[in-house]
C-alpha cells in the first residue's frame, strides 16, 4: 500500500486568528496543556459575538415576546422574530413563518413525527429510515409505527458506509410516507445526496424530512434547491446556545398540520369548551420560546454566515483529509465509514486495543477533548460489529496543529497498549 | 481530584494483558453476563459451586475498556475459592478498593460491572 498522502491543503483553511473569537479555547487544561477541542460534533463552542448578543439581550432587551405592550417587550420580540428572518435567509426558505423555533433538532423532528405522522401514517404505511440515523431520528419514528402500525423500513448502507442507491427501489414505493434521513451521519461522517434522495421520495409519493443537526453548522444548505419538506436542526452545534433548534417546514405541510403541543402563543381563540390554532409560525410554538437563545442563534447564523459556509466547509475537509492520512498510518486503528470525498469533517475510529474510553481518558491527559462510545447510533455501531468507537470532530477553530497533537496522543496510547509480555502477580495457590 | 494518570496503573494493565481465568468455564453451575448500556461494556462471569457454596472454579468474558476488563480480573482472582456467602458479602467499597486506582463516578461504574455481574452470577444456576 502506498504511503498516506500527509499534507494539508493549506490555501483552504480559514486564518488562525478566527480562535480569538472564542473565550473558552484560551485555556489550558490538566496543568499547561492547550485545551484541543474535538467535539464539536457533540456540541460547539461559541464565538463572543454570539456570547454578547444573549448577554445584551438579558443585559438591555428581555422580556417575554408578542405579549407586553411594552417597550421591553417590544425590541425583545423585534429581536426574536429578526432572528427567525436570519434563519429563513440562511436556509434559503420561502417564508420566514416556515422556520420554527424548537428545543433543538429532537424537538423538531419529535414535532413532525408526533404532528404530521399522527395525521398522515396508518397501518400498513411505510417510514424509510435507514441504520447510521441518530437515534433521535430513529426513535420518534418507532413511537409513530407503534402508534400507527406502520412498517419502517431501511435503506441498506454499502460497505464503506454510504446510502445503497442502487438499492433505495427496494424499500421505497407508493406505501412509503416519509423518508427520514440525516444529511451528515454524526458517526461515518458520511454526506448523503438530499437532492437525489428527495426527488426519489417525491415521485414515489412520499415526504422527505433531512437531519441537518450535522450538516447545518458546517455546509450551506438552501432548502428550496434541495426541495426537502421538513428540515431539523440545533443551534448549540452551529456556534449558538444550547436550548434552541429550528423546524422548517413546507408552507403547505405545516398549515394542514395540527398543532403538536398546546398552549399559550399557539392559539387564535380560546373559549371555555375549545380553540382555535394561530397561524404559522405561531401554532407551533406554544409557551414562552427560547427567547434569548434564538437571539443567540440569529447572531452565529450572522457569524458563520459573514466568515462564509463553504471557506468553512473546505476548512473543514482540509482537516479532516489530513486527519484521516496520519491516522491511516497507525497500526491497528480502523476508521469508520467511506474515503475522504464522500464525507464531512470528522473522523470515527477503533482500536484494536484499547476500547474508545480508554482512549478518550487517555487523549484527554493531552489536553484533548474527543467523544468516544456509540455516539447515540447504536444499530450502526451493532452492524459494525463494535461496541464504540473514538471521534474526532472538527469546525472553522480548529487547526493542523491540534490534529497533530491528537495524531501524537494515540501513536503513543498504541505503544502503551501493545502487549509487552505483561504478568499479573500470582497468589501463591493460584490454580 | 482523582488523577486520570492513577487509573492506568501497572498492576491495573497486567491484569488486562494478562487476566486470570479469562475465557468459558465446561463446568459452569451458574453464569450470569451483565451490559453496561452507556457504554456498551459488557461482562459475564461463569462459576462452578459445589454442594457447599463454594466457588470451586470461575472464568470471565467480556468487551470494554481497560477497567471493566481488568476489574473482572481482579474480582475473580480475590473471589476463587471462597463462598458463595463471602462472594454476596463483598461490598462495592471493597471492590473499589481492591481496584486500587482512585475513580470519577462515571467511571466507577465501569469498575463495578464485573462486582455486578458476581452478585447475579451466584444466584443464576445454568439451565
Amino acid at each position: 500500500m502506498p504511503l498516506a498522502e500527509t499534507t494539508i491543503d493549506t490555501s483552504a483553511l480559514l486564518p488562525e486568528s478566527l480562535r480569538d473569537d472564542f473565550p473558552i479555547l484560551q485555556q489550558t487544561v490538566h496543568g499547561e496543556r492547550p485545551l484541543v477541542f474535538l467535539d464539536s460534533a457533540a456540541s460547539s463552542q461559541r464565538p463572543r459575538q454570539v456570547i454578547d448578543a444573549v448577554t445584551e439581550v438579558y443585559e438591555r432587551d428581555y422580556a417575554n415576546v408578542h405579549r407586553g405592550i411594552h417597550v421591553l417587550s417590544e425590541r425583545a420580540s423585534d429581536a426574536y422574530e429578526l432572528a427567525r428572518g436570519k434563519v429563513q435567509k440562511f436556509l434559503g426558505a420561502k417564508y420566514d413563518h416556515e422556520c420554527i423555533f424548537t428545543g433543538g433538532t429532537t424537538a423538531s423532528i419529535n414535532a413532525v413525527a408526533r404532528s404530521w405522522g399522527d395525521a398522515n401514517v396508518a397501518a400498513g404505511d411505510e417510514i424509510l429510515l435507514n441504520p447510521m440515523e441518530h437515534h433521535s431520528n430513529l426513535v420518534p419514528w418507532f413511537q409513530l409505527a407503534e402508534r400507527t402500525d406502520a412498517t419502517i423500513k431501511h435503506i441498506p448502507l454499502t460497505d464503506d458506509g454510504r446510502l445503497d442507491l442502487d438499492r433505495l427501489d427496494e424499500v421505497l414505493s407508493e406505501r412509503t410516507k416519509i423518508l427520514a434521513v440525516t444529511q451528515v451521519s454524526n458517526t461515518l461522517g458520511t454526506v448523503n445526496p438530499i437532492a437525489e434522495l428527495a426527488a426519489r421520495a417525491h415521485d414515489a409519493g412520499a415526504v422527505i424530512l433531512i437531519d441537518a443537526a450535522q450538516s447545518a453548522p458546517h455546509l450551506a444548505i438552501d432548502v428550496q434547491q434541495l426541495d426537502v419538506d421538513f428540515l431539523a436542526l440545533s443551534g448549540h452545534k452551529m456556534c449558538g446556545p444550547s436550548g434552541v433548534g429550528v423546524l422548517y417546514g413546507k408552507q403547505d405541510l405545516l398549515d394542514t398540520m395540527p398543532p403538536f403541543m398546546g398552549g399559550g402563543s399557539m392559539i387564535g381563540n380560546v373559549a371555555l369548551d375549545g380553540f382555535t390554532s394561530a397561524g404559522l409560525p405561531a401554532k407551533f410554538e406554544a409557551g414562552t420560546p427560547p427567547i434569548a437563545q434564538a437571539i443567540g442563534l440569529g447572531a452565529a447564523v450572522d457569524y458563520l454566515t459573514e466568515i462564509g459556509l463553504d471557506r468553512i466547509a473546505a476548512h473543514e475537509h482540509a482537516l479532516m483529509e489530513y486527519a484521516y492520512a496520519r491516522l491511516s498510518e497507525i497500526e491497528g486503528l480502523k476508521i469508520l465509514g467511506p474515503a475522504p470525498e464522500h464525507r464531512a469533517g470528522l473522523v470515527s475510529f477503533v482500536l484494536d486495543q484499547p476500547h474508545a474510553h480508554d482512549i478518550a481518558q487517555l487523549v484527554d491527559r493531552h489536553g484533548i477533548a474527543v467523544r468516544a462510545g456509540h455516539h447515540c447510533t447504536q444499530p450502526l455501531h451493532d452492524l459494525l460489529g463494535i461496541t464504540a468507537s473514538t471521534r474526532a470532530s472538527f469546525y472553522l477553530y480548529n487547526t493542523p496543529g491540534e490534529v497533530d497533537t491528537l495524531v501524537d496522543a494515540i501513536s503513543q496510547i498504541v505503544s502503551m497498549f501493545k502487549p509487552s509480555g505483561r504478568k499479573r502477580r500470582r497468589k501463591p495457590d493460584e490454580a | 481530584m482523582p488523577s486520570e494518570d492513577e487509573i492506568y496503573q501497572e498492576h491495573i494493565l497486567d491484569h488486562y494483558e494478562d487476566p486470570f481465568h479469562r475465557g468459558h468455564l465446561d463446568g459452569a453451575t451458574h453464569a450470569h453476563e451483565e451490559k453496561n448500556p452507556l457504554c456498551g461494556d459488557v461482562v459475564r462471569i461463569e462459576l462452578e459451586l459445589d454442594a457447599d457454596g463454594k466457588i470451586v472454579d470461575c472464568y470471565f468474558q467480556g468487551d470494554g475498556c481497560v477497567i471493566s476488563q481488568a476489574s473482572a480480573s481482579m474480582l475473580l482472582e480475590e473471589m476463587y475459592g471462597k463462598t458463595v456467602e463471602e462472594a454476596m458479602q463483598y461490598s462495592a467499597e471493597d471492590m473499589l478498593e481492591l481496584f486500587g486506582a482512585k475513580l470519577t463516578p462515571n467511571r466507577q461504574k465501569c469498575c463495578l460491572l464485573g462486582w455486578k455481574t458476581m452478585l447475579q452470577a451466584v444466584h443464576s444456576p445454568v439451565k
